[in-house]
Parts: C-alpha cells; structure tokens; sequence
C-alpha cells in the first residue's frame, strides 16, 4: 500500500544487509508501518493467535519427536516414558494435546468471524481459499496425530477414517491397503502417519506465508465490511496492533494453560489411555470434538458412500462461499437477515458437533439428519438467494465514520474535506 | 441499558452456573438401576491446589501389592518412582530391601542363558504373569494393566454438567469409577455382580474383603478405607507428576495474568492517544 | 494528511511499557527453561546409572569390558609385572602427572573408561609399547595403569566411580 513512509536502515550492518536481501524492509512494511483498519474488533485478534498456536504446537511437538519412538509395540510405552521420565515431557505432551484443541478452537473463531463479515468477498477470495485449504491440512494433521499415542481411540479412529476410503467405487479397497500399507491399520500405517504428522505442520507455514501475502494485498477486512478509503480509516499495524494481538495472546493463553495445567485430560478421550488392541473396538468411537459437526454428517446419511462423500462435502464447501453468497455487502452488521442465519448456522453447527458425540440411535440419528440437511441448504440455498432478496442497511461512507457513530457524521461534515489516495 | 442488560444476563449466567455445580455436586443417588452414575468423592488431589496425601498412598501401595498385583500388572512404575517427592515418598531403603524380595528376570549372561536376580530401584514392577496368554489360562481374563487405569476410565457426565467441569476443575471420573466399581459388589450371593459393570457382570471376583490388609497406621480395616486408598494410589501411578502439574500451573497462571493486565494498561494506553484524537477534533 | 489523523507515535518509555517489557522479557526465559531441560538425562537414564559387575570370573591378565552409562569400562586384572611396571615410573616422565595408587582401589584391578581422551575412539586392551592401552583411531599410547604416554590424547583414561561391594562385586557408579 502506498502512502506510508518506506524502510529507511538505519545502521550500517542493515544497510549492507538491506541492499543485499530487503527482508528487513519487508519485515518493515508487513508489520510495522502496514494500514490495518483502524476499526478492527477483538474477534480479529485471532489470526495472531493461531500464527502463535501454530509455533507452540511445532515447538512442542519437535520437543516430543525427541522421546517418542513410532513403533506399534513401543508407540504407547513411549508416550507414558515422556509423561514420566522426560524432565517436564509432561508439560510438552499435554500442551501439545491440548494445543490441537486450541488451535482448533482459534481456527472455528477465525472462520465464522470471516463468515459473520463477509472476510470471503472479493477481492479476498484467493485470501479465503488459502484459509479452507490450511483447515483442511490442519484436519488431517490432527488426525494422523491422534493415532501416534497408540492408544485403542487412536487405533479405531484411524481405522474408521481410513475406511472412509473404501467406500470409492471400484478401488476403494485397493487405494486402503495402500494407504495401511497392510491389511489392517498396523505398524506401517503408524510409521507414515508419524513422518506425515512431522511433514504437514510445516506444509502449513508456508501456506500461512501465502495466507499472509494475500492478506496484505487488499489489506484486512473489518468489521464495517468497508474498505478504507483514507489514512484517516487506517492505523499502522506497529504499535496499535502488535499490542493488541499481544494482548489477546496473552488472555489467550491463559485460556490454554488452565486447561493444559488444571484438566489436561478433559478434552481427551478416556479410552486412549488403553493400549490399542486390534482385536477389540471400545465400546463408543468418539473422535476429538473439533470433528464432531463433520462426523456427525458422516453417521446421518444411511449409506457408506453418501455419507463419506457428504462428510468431505461439508468440509470442502465452504471454500465456495465467495461466489455461493452473491450479496454485494460484506458485513453481517448492516444485513439483518443474514445475521439471523448466521446465528442460525452456527446454532446448526453446533447442534451438529453434539449430535457427533452421541450414539448413533433414536433422536441423534433423526437430528444429525435434519441440520446435516439444513447445513448445506446454508450454503446452496439460503446464502445464493439471500443476496437477491434481503434488504440491507445503509453502510457508513467510511469506516472512521462507522468507528464514531453519529458523532462521526458531524466530524466527518464539519472536518475539512478527506484527501483520499493522497 | 444495555449496561444493565449485560450486568442482568451475567447475574443469570453465575446463578445457573451455581446452581449446576450444586447439581453435580451432590450425589447422583436417583437413576434407574441401569445408569447409576458413580457419586463424587472427597480427593486430597482434587482442585488447583490439590496433593496427594503420603499416608494415604503408602496404605493403597500396601492393598495393592497385597491383593491387586496378584492378578495386574503395573508395567509403567518402576521401583524407584516409589521413593519420588510428590508420590508414595517410601525412603530409599525400604524400596531398595522391597525391591530385593522380587526376581527378576535378566540376561543372557555369559554364558546364554537367562537367570534371575534380586530386584534393584531401576526396575519396573514385575508382573506375577509371563504374558497375557498365560494370565488368560489360569483367570479366564486378561486383567488389564493399572498404570494408567485411573485415566482410562470414568463415566459420562451429560449436558450441562460436562460444560462446567472444566471450571470447576472435575478430573476425577476416573478414581470415582473406580472407587464405585470396588465398592460396587453388593450382591453377597454373587462375587462376579457389581453396580457399576455394564450388565452388572464382572469378571474380576470381588477383590476386597474387611480385615483382608493389615494397616499398621490406625485407619480403618475396611473395604471402602481400602478402596479409598488403593484408588488415590492408582492415580498417582496413573498420573505421578500431578503435584508438580498444579504446583507449576499457579505459578505460569499468576505470571500471566499479571502480565496480561500490564498489557491491557499499554494497550490502552497506546489506544487512548486515538480515541482521544478523534475526540478532540470537535 | 490532515493532523488529526497522525497519531503520536507512542514511542515515550516510560514506567508502563518498561515494566510490561521487563516482565515479558522474564516470562520467556522462564519458557526457555523446559526446552533445556527436556534434553538433560531423563529419570530412566539416570535410574540405570549404577552397575554391579561380577569378577570372581576374571583372569589374572584379562581385561574385560562392561557397558555403563552407554560407554565402555575396562576392569584390567593385572598381573603382578603389569602392577610392577604401573608403580615404578617417575612422574615427571607423564604427559598427565598421576601415581598409580591414585588410580587403583586394588592394585591388581584397573577400572578406567574406555574411552580414549583425544577424540572419543575406544582403544584397544593389551597393546601397545606398554602394554596397557593403545588407540587405533589417532596412536594414542597408555599404560598398564590408563595413563597417557605417546599420542595425540591429552589426559589419562578417566577413573569411573566405583568401590568393591565384596572381594568378587564391583559396583560401578
């Protein structure tokens, strides 16, 4: 963006380095002197929070790499060695678990945040897609994760999720086998989770890199669902923003620590700490609760196919919501209508992840169906013809505008006139 | 207002948490036969503060050794994590001289062969079985192994109580599962019924009987002081670095909350100067 | 770019942010700690530390090698020329001034590290011109008594702690 003053080095060593390779002027102008919105809530602090999860979880997880030994036989041994033996493997290990679960949290927030403010619109469309596909390499970086402690939740879900599988026409049987390198999920299957669990967290970096460029070319959306049209509308992202996505991290962590520290087995599964045995299935498969909405989608639908194909669906389709809404505003905050399905979606979702951590049978089987149903009628229906008919609010003529309420209009009138593009 | 209405809704909100706290806390008495839920227990180890009680975890070492490992393994406990601050806390020379009165197995020695030795503090606790299958042949069963037993099990807590636990800190399903299972057996006529199993069948005979452990510090000689014991005991073996996890957690928990008001006063205070910008334009 | 709009950059440090930086700064180097100390011995390693070792089986002449700590240690049963030819050296003649007695708890048993003190390589029992020890990796020469006389090594081969738990049991660490 222009407009702003650009790097100038000041000592000699960046100068020399300066003109060598810019990475301190990059640095510089991504997030020290960038015009973020000056309107931004603390929902958005969430895209700081989850940059910091993603580093803590690649932190401890390579800690772990260090003690944990991926064989069948020795897996879930070695998992209660670092719980036990390993100066603070207890601390890494449960922050590690539960960090899935905070990321995964963050992600959801960061996600219907987008969703609630239009964030998928152009010209962020390539920003959002970028978004589904680090979602969907953070789904199977959790659940190649969860099977490495080997425990009996472990084993049936990697079951479970590799059968999926199977239910392609023709090779489906063919294309399992390759994936368990063997006949059944076993020792090969527990070696190549492991070396993609290592693989894929950094896949993901670079995707965030991409994330980030694509951020930082039309800028952050905001709560008004506006773009700025003056400096008047933007603040540069050092010191307002460092402070307050330090600020939310901090607070943030608190929210992880109580769990890692005071109920780290809460989020966990009890019949994970039961080595796996392929000879026996415990009693009632329950993922981790990031993918109940999704695993609930998969039960509701009375074929193997159907539901495989409707669960990848559920999880797929968001990254059409660019050209799925055809609204031209972007804020919920000024389409009355939307924000009501909005809600109503997220009500859907969750009533969805509940569903999930049920037994398949009698009311669960009945609901699961209905919001499986009412989910994507969200996505393929409502959403396409709410653009049509919803009468929207008048957006404000800016975002500094939109910041001050009345009392911005009567600056904004007696103010000298903006020098938009100045 | 809506000033009033957040203070009103917030009241509203601490008054159902209240309320379903005092819900999960008093015993789960009603129920159908079927689903009886295990009640809570009174856990030294219970809350940000909580500890193990020594006296107690010495005693269910005692119940464990003298009934439970005649049957069970404890693969993940070795004889010198009996001597550890923040568990059982035994001296060093009574586990080194308990140590000594187990075989071990070891080798090959020079001469190929596998022999056995007095244990030492380094071993893990032996197994009365050489491996499942022969524990399948002489109990019908394989008993599972108890290290971890503690976090393998529990019960379902149900809407909303599951929402409040984290709150309120509830770990302890596990140890007051199994403290229901142990005290579950009250069908005289049959050792193999108890409350707690799905179905009422169990495959473990009932273990305790009064008078069975001879305590020699004065507590009493019963099953449920046995049990008591020998379940706070397991989850220490299930999870023996608890005291250190609570202990730490204070401490990184003050730390950032401190911090975090310090920032909340520089981020407002970097904030102000903006607010306060566009004020002042008036 | 009207005034309003440009902010003072809030640059004043003042107490606020130097103690909000200070406390920052101090909290991660507490979180600096585990990562360090995750990479120390853990309790298993340390646990093993300690090894009974049986040499009622060990010939007058015989060296043999037991692992401890995951390194070699060598129990020399000396002979009495070996012993003799130990004691009777002038230490000014040492690369690495050390008596033999200083060395030995026994004069017939040797007990030292195998591991030579120049770059790590295990050497080799009975060789060498002294016939105590000799490196194959770099020439490095010891005596009967794993002291250093030829070679690269700077230090004599290093005495592990040990004591004889009965006339036939060494118990090393």
């Amino acid at each position: 963006m222009s407009g702003h003053p650009t790097y100038v080095p000041k000592s000699a060593a960046a100068k020399w380095l300066e003109s060598r390779l810019p990475i301190l002027g990059l640095a510089h102008s991504s997030f020290v002197v960038f015009p973020n919105p000056r309107n931004l809530n603390y929902w958005w602090t969430f895209g700081g929070i989850l940059a910091f999860m993603l580093v803590a979880q690649i932190a401890t997880g390579v800690v772990l790499v260090m003690h944990y030994t991926p064989q069948s036989s020795l897996a879930f041994a070695s998992v209660e060695h670092i719980m036990r033996d390993v100066n603070y493997g207890w601390l890494f290990r449960y922050a590690h678990a539960n960090g899935a679960s905070m990321f995964f949290l963050a992600l959801y927030i960061h996600m219907f945040r987008g969703l609630y403010y239009g964030s998928y619109k152009a010209p962020r469309e390539v920003l959002w897609i970028l978004g589904c596909i680090i979602f969907v390499m953070a789904v199977a970086t959790a659940f190649m994760g969860y099977v490495l402690p080997w425990g009996q939740m472990s084993f049936w879900g990697a079951t479970v999720i590799t059968s999926l599988f199977s239910a392609i026409p023709f090779v489906g049987d063919q294309i399992t086998i390759w994936l368990w390198g063997g006949y059944a999920v076993d020792n090969a299957t527990l070696n190549r989770f492991f070396s993609l669990h290592y693989l894929l967290p950094f896949m993901i970096l670079g995707v965030v890199i991409l994330h980030i460029w694509a951020l930082h070319v039309p800028g952050s959306n905001n709560p008004a669902g506006i773009e700025p049209q003056s400096e008047k509308d933007t603040l540069p992202f050092h010191p307002y923003f460092t402070i307050k996505d330090g600020f939310a991290v901090v607070c943030f962590m608190i929210f992880y620590f109580w769990f890692v520290f005071y109920v780290p087995n809460y989020l966990g599964d009890a019949d994970n700490y039961i080595e796996a045995n392929p000879l026996q299935t415990p009693v009632h498969i329950v993922p981790e609760w990031y993918y109940l909405p999704f695993y609930a989608i998969l039960r509701s639908i009375p074929s193997k196919l159907g539901g495989t194909a409707l669960m990848f669906a559920a999880v797929l389709i968001p990254a059409f919501l660019p050209w799925l809404d055809t609204s031209k505003v972007k804020s919920a905050a000024y389409r009355p209508l939307y924000k009501i399905f909005f809600w109503l979606f997220v009500a859907c979702v969750l009533g969805l992840g509940y569903c999930g951590s049920k037994p398949p049978e009698g009311i669960y089987v009945v609901a699961s169906r209905l919001l499986a149903i009412y989910y994507f009628l969200h996505f393929l229906v409502i959403l396409p013809l709410l653009g049509q008919y919803e009468k929207t609010r008048p957006l404000p003529a800016s975002i500094f505008e939109s910041v001050l309420g009345e009392r911005g209009k009567h600056l904004a009138a007696g103010a000298k006139p903006l020098q938009p593009g100045e | 207002m809506p000033q009033g209405n957040k203070v009103m809704r917030l009241r509203s909100l601490i008054a159902g948490g209240l309320a379903a706290a005092t819900l999960c806390v008093a015993p789960i008495a009603s129920a159908q036969e079927e689903h009886v839920k295990p009640a809570r227990q009174d856990w030294s180890f219970y809350g940000p503060f909580g500890k193990y009680d020594q006296a107690q975890l010495q005693r269910g070492f005692q119940v464990f050794r003298e009934v439970c490992s005649n049957c069970h393994s404890l693969k993940s406990i070795a004889f010198r994590d009996l001597i550890a601050p923040g568990g059982p806390a035994f001296s060093e020379a009574q586990i080194k001289a308990l140590a000594a009165t187990y075989k071990i197995k070891d080798g090959p020695n020079e001469a190929g062969e596998m022999y056995e030795r007095p244990g030492v503090l380094s071993d893990y606790f032996p197994w009365n079985f050489p491996n499942a299958q022969a524990a399948r042949a002489a109990l019908n069963a394989v008993p599972p192994d108890l290290s971890v037993i503690a976090k393998a099990r529990g019960y379902e807590r149900g809407f909303p109580l599951f929402l409040i636990d984290p709150i309120i800190q509830y770990q302890e399903q596990g140890p007051d599962y199994i403290y229901a299972l142990l005290t579950g057996y009250t069908h005289a006529d049959d050792p193999f019924w108890d409350e707690f199993m799905p179905g009422h069948k169990i495959a473990m005979p009932m273990p305790l009987s009064d008078g069975a452990v001879d305590y020699t510090d004065g507590s009493p000689k019963t099953v449920k002081q046995y049990a008591k014991d020998v379940t706070a005991f397991l989850m220490w073996a299930a999870e023996p670095k608890l005291e250190e996890r609570k202990r730490l957690g204070f401490r990184v928990l003050s730390f950032l909350a401190v911090f975090a008001v310090l920032l909340y006063f520089v981020k407002r205070k970097i904030w102000a100067s903006v607010h306060s910008d566009a004020g002042a334009e008036h | 770019m009207t005034a309003s709009t440009t902010v003072e950059e809030p640059t004043r440090r003042d107490f606020l942010y130097i103690a909000t930086g200070a406390v920052g700064v101090v909290g991660a180097g507490f979180a600096v700690w585990p990562f360090l100390s995750q990479m120390s011995p853990d309790a298993t390693t340390l646990a093993a530390a300690s090894l009974d070792v049986d040499i009622s089986g060990v010939a007058v002449g015989q060296i043999i090698t037991v692992k401890w700590r995951g390194k070699p240690v060598f129990i020399s049963h000396r002979t009495p020329p070996e012993i003799e030819a130990a004691q009777n050296v002038s230490l000014k003649e040492l690369p690495d001034p050390a008596s033999d007695e200083s060395r030995v708890q026994k004069p017939e048993w040797l007990v030292v590290i195998g591991i030579c003190t120049h770059l790590g390589c295990v050497p080799i029992g009975n060789e060498g011109p002294y016939h105590g020890f000799f490196c194959p990796c770099h020439g490095s020469v010891y005596d009967t008594s794993g002291r250093i006389r030829q070679g690269p090594a700077p230090y004599n081969l290093a005495v592990p702690p040990y004591r004889f738990a009965s006339d036939t049991k060494i118990s090393i660490g």
